[in-house]
């Protein structure tokens, strides 16, 4: 059995006129047994930064720490935000840092750039970026994400249709995954 | 006293800390994950002014397209460009990585960078892993000696040639230049083999599919068509789109207004000795 399948895990982003959303799951499981149906996977790092991390909990949550950490040591010596490109790039490089012994989590990355311009982006285990214009999925339940994203998706979306859609791509999608499920949680930005 | 850890930022390179505890679950039978492949068709050749690269732009995870229009070619100099096949975070990782020293060892000597420069470079830093840094690579450039044309395999040894092919795709791609390939070819001629051996690459190979993006590279110049070809168009959108007629049922919503930036206010007065 996988690493990333102990878990288990949901989680989908997508890109809207002026807008982002990003969508996870709320199960945590043990192998097959439900322990919790409120689990929290996206995080904020700042008003306009939210990272959503798939995969083995404890990483996740470890990791969360770590990049919490080092966006507050930021702002102390930049006196601003990071913007999500730049967030993206240090995700990459803590994950890379890790290659021969890494964290077992996938990152997905949402934020709003200059201007408000969206950007979303997700990443391996080995900080891997793949960058996209319109959606982006990880999780056990990322193949049939991938399937319903593809068809379900619009480009410049205004919010309430992006709410729509994220959502009932996801539910579609962890209904047929055994190891996600019990409901959502949807951040539109 | 219980001992703090502190986590410091890393002075750079490779940090081992979690290996024990994923050696621990591999005994466990909980397998690692499988990392982003770019399954991948990378060619180049040398034509009669310089270089041209080609690569497809498919990203795997395992069965699955993970990106269908990632970027291969990456930037090593303002000369010098690399395509790369194999671990896609060993290949961005270590092309990133050489390109900044690259630009270190420009500032030091104040020249424009060698092709040989950035072969050596990759070569030690993929032998010195032996091999665990799965990264296989196609380096083109022209410099003050010349085009050059090289390829890196993940455990360090490199060849020198006048067209090459690297990735899953490789042999598909070599079939067309090895038939087609001659000495003195212009640049028309050179880009049209080059799409030539990545379409034969998408259509054969399955780890290799999307678009072509080509990097044509000459004396003090270089033109970089991403998106060259787009052989594979999504001809099947539906134009109504999706209309969703049982509504997601909400349970809860929180509507947070993001909090206004303050105006700092300069003035006030000077601190007290």
């Amino acid at each position: 059995m996988s690493i990333f399948e102990y878990n288990g895990s949901a989680l989908v982003a997508m890109v809207g006129k002026n807008c982002f959303a990003i969508a996870s799951d709320r199960r945590l499981g043990v192998q097959l047994q439900t322990v919790a149906t409120d689990f929290q996977r996206i995080f904020k790092i700042h008003d306009k930064l939210f990272v959503g991390l798939a995969g083995l909990a404890t990483d996740a949550q470890t990791l969360y720490q770590r990049l919490v950490f080092r966006h507050k040591l930021y702002q102390l010596r930049e006196e601003r935000d990071m913007k999500p490109e730049t967030f993206a790039s240090l995700v990459s490089a803590i994950l890379y840092e890790k290659r021969f012994g890494p964290y077992f989590c996938q990152p997905v990355i949402a934020g709003l750039g200059d201007e408000d311009k969206p950007f979303i982006c997700t990443m391996d285990s080995i900080g891997a970026k793949e960058l996209a214009k319109d959606f982006v999925v990880a999780g056990t339940a990322s193949e049939s994400l991938y399937g319903a994203c593809e068809s379900m998706f619009k480009p410049d979306m205004e919010p309430e249709e992006l709410f729509e859609t994220i959502s009932q791509a996801l539910l579609s999608s962890v209904d047929r995954d055994c190891l996600s499920g019990w409901g959502g949680h949807v951040y539109v930005v | 006293m219980a001992k703090v850890e502190v986590d410091v930022p890393p002075k750079g390179g490779f940090s081992f800390d979690l290996c024990r505890r994923n050696d621990m679950l591999s005994k466990k039978g909980i397998n690692p994950p499988s990392y982003l492949k770019t399954g991948t068709t990378i060619v180049g050749l040398i034509f009669q002014d310089g270089v041209i690269l080609g690569a497809d732009t498919r990203a795997t995870e395992g069965p699955i397209v993970a990106d269908k229009n990632c970027e291969k070619i990456h930037y090593m100099a303002p000369n010098i460009y690399c395509c790369g096949a194999g671990t896609a975070a060993d290949t961005e990782a270590v092309t990133d990585t050489i390109s900044s020293q690259l630009k270190l060892h420009r500032y030091h000597t104040g020249r424009e960078s060698r092709v040989v420069t950035a072969l050596t470079l990759l070569k030690s830093h993929l032998f010195r892993y032996q091999g665990h840094v799965s990264a296989a690579l196609v380096l083109g450039g022209v410099d003050v000696t010349g085009p050059h044309l090289h390829t890196i395999y993940p455990h360090g040894s490199t060849d020198t040639l006048p067209f090459a092919t690297m990735g899953s795709g490789s042999l598909a791609a070599m079939a067309v230049f090895e038939s087609k390939y001659h000495e003195g070819l212009s640049k028309d001629e050179g880009v049209k083999l080059v799409c030539e051996a990545i379409c034969s690459g998408i259509f054969n190979d399955l780890g290799s599919g999307s678009n072509v993006d080509i990097c044509v590279i000459t004396k003090g110049q270089k033109e970089y068509l991403r998106n060259h070809l787009l052989p594979n168009p999504r001809t099947y959108v539906s134009s109504k789109g999706y209309s969703f007629t049982k509504k997601t049922e909400v349970l809860l919503t929180k509507i947070t207004p993001l909090k206004e930036l303050v105006d700092v206010i300069e003035g006030g007065d000077a601190m007290e000795e």
